[in-house]
């Protein structure tokens, strides 16, 4: 196996990939150069390992460089220094393997559901019998067959990301990226969202990385729980969540998820402690 | 306690709807009014009919020009010349603007330029043009183009550089190359404001349909209020003006039930 980019700028050149399949984010510092010529460090030497087919997610506060991260794990961005790998190929630019759910909604307003549904496989010439069926599975699997010729702007937001999940997922990446996909939502619909999910992803299996600010959701999800610093975010610690699988929302109450929230909230407060000296 | 708005509070609401007969009231009212002002200050005698002609007397030369044949021959030259300039601008102006707003090269390019020129006055290169292209109806036509396509230009610029950034970026993390996102999701998402940009510039390239035929035009509704002018016939030069300006909201409804067909999803 090889890194097929040479080395990016900085004194992390490439190491060898450990073998076996997964996302591997390695020595990743960003820095957002403004306008001015002052430049932020968003992210600061961050090396994460999500192991293949687990649900990952990254907490952190507000403004240490959560959805930076995905961007560069997506390819939309390049990290300043460090690498980015995928089963060992180094990230380089976007493309239909890493899929990804944005904080902001992105539906194309122009197509119905349905369409927006099928774009990716459109765009990856899927034959048409193929686009019809993948597209109502997901549809269904999503609880969005009855809104198939809806526009985008006759759903309420919990219905667009659940159409934006079912179009990320229906291309089929290798990868799901969600950047606080439930952000926007009420509590209601956000619970119902997150419910919707894991059936989803207990379903399928997908590996996913999956950024939060709210830690009932981070643990709810998790299997894995990465700890980010306040900006510039590092990595603080990497939890394990001990909780079995098929999770529901009644877990909550039990002592393996309090000790987890306990533990990230134990971390978060001198994080915020930690910014105010 | 159910409280019901009354319609003074509808009205004095910021953005508030109103009743659809209400608002077509309200517009039927101001016409009247303006009729209205306009009939008292002529049959009234209160303005002498070689500055503004009564509302009899416009209606008489629109009889009397429709009788001989000569009306609809300057309507027909006159929807010629902005439909061709217009189309001919707007043609070369959408692609390019979508580019302009797009790409920051071609941006860094046009950019200056374009901004340098749109803020020329049309007429004073009346005499270029036809010096240039002579006195045909190209010439006529050119005076529409310059008047438009450089508005056209930064408008259309501007409609692209507002699709949001994201939606681009989901189309990349859906397999999108970079022209799929230029043809699948740019140009689809510019649509209604490129739609609404050229309705707005449609009602722009009338006005300049006077600067046109202002010299060496011989058939045109700008000609015909010209030669009107010399002859004080200012019943005709009204009849110009309102029909130049009935075929500009006549585009303006077909651009607006065109937005309502082809972009439901934006309404
Ligand atoms: N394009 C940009 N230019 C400059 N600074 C940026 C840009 N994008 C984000 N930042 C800064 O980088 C930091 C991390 O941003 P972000 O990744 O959006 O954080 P999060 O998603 O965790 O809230 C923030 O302080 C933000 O202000
Ligand atoms: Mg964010």
């Amino acid at each position: 196996m090889s890194v097929a980019v040479a080395p990016k700028t900085g004194p992390y050149p490439a190491q060898p990939e450990p073998a076996g399949p997964h996302l591997s984010i390695k020595d990743v510092r960003l820095e957002y150069k403004a306008r001015t010529g002052k430049s932020v460090l968003a992210i600061d030497r961050i090396s994460i390992e999500v192991p293949d087919n687990e649900f990952a997610v990254i907490v952190g506060p507000s403004g240490c460089g959560k959805s930076s991260l995905l961007y560069l794990v997506a390819g939309l961005a390049e990290p300043t220094e460090g690498h980015i790998l995928l089963d060992g190929t180094e990230v380089n630019g976007p493309g239909a393997d890493r899929g990804m759910v944005f904080q902001s909604y992105t539906l194309f307003p122009w197509l119905t559901v349905r369409e927006n549904v099928e774009f990716g496989l459109k765009r990856r010439k899927v034959p048409a019998e193929e686009r019809e069926r993948i597209v109502s599975q997901y549809l269904n699997d999503t609880g969005l067959a009855a809104f198939h010729d809806a526009y985008p702007k006759q759903l309420s937001g919990g219905m667009m990301q659940r159409v934006a999940i079912a179009r990320a997922l229906a291309n089929d990446p290798r990868i799901l990226l969600m950047d606080e996909p439930f952000g926007a939502l009420d509590s209601q619909t956000r619970t119902s969202m997150q419910k919707l999910l894991l059936k989803v992803w207990e379903q399928h299996q997908k590996t996913v990385l999956f950024v939060t600010h709210d830690i009932d959701e981070a643990i709810l999800l998790g299997d894995r729980i990465y700890v980010m610093t306040a900006r510039p975010g590092r990595l603080k610690e990497e939890i394990v969540v001990p909780i079995p699988r098929p999770r529901s929302l009644d877990m909550v109450m039990e002592p393996e998820f309090i000790a987890v929230k306990r533990r990230i909230l134990e971390l978060l407060k001198n994080e915020i402690k930690d910014d105010e000296h | 306690m159910a409280r019901k708005t009354s319609l003074l509070d509808q009205c004095l609401t910021p953005k508030a709807e109103i009743p659809t007969a209400l608002k077509f009231t309200v517009s039927a009212v101001t016409w009247v009014a303006v009729i209205g002002v306009w009939s008292i200050l002529t049959y009234g005698g209160f303005m002498q009919d070689i500055f503004l002609p009564s509302p009899t007397q416009v209606t008489d030369a629109f009889f009397r020009l429709l009788d001989d044949g000569t009306l609809g021959q300057h309507i027909w030259a006159s929807v010629q010349v902005v439909v061709t300039g217009f189309v001919i601008s707007s043609i070369v102006a959408v692609p390019l603007g979508l580019l302009m707003g797009t790409f920051k090269v071609v941006q860094a390019a046009l950019e200056p330029l374009v901004n340098f020129i749109r803020y020329l006055p049309v007429t004073s290169f009346v005499p270029l043009f036809i010096l240039w292209i002579g006195i045909g109806i190209e010439q006529r036509i050119m005076v529409i183009i310059f008047g438009t396509f450089f508005q056209q230009l930064v408008m259309i610029a501007d409609v692209s550089r507002s699709v949001p950034k994201d939606l681009l970026n989901a189309s990349y993390t859906l397999g999108a190359s970079r022209r799929d996102a230029l043809l699948h999701v740019l140009t689809p998402a510019a649509l209604p404001g490129i739609i609404d940009t050229l309705r707005v510039t449609m009602g722009w390239a009338w006005t300049y349909l006077v600067v046109a035929e202002l010299v060496a035009a011989s058939s045109g509704l700008g000609y015909i209020s010209m030669k009107a002018m010399r002859g004080f016939q200012v019943d005709v030069i009204f009849l110009a003006i309102a029909i130049i300006g009935l075929l500009g909201l006549l585009t303006d409804l077909v651009f607006r039930l065109f937005r309502m067909r082809l972009v439901a999803w934006a309404n």
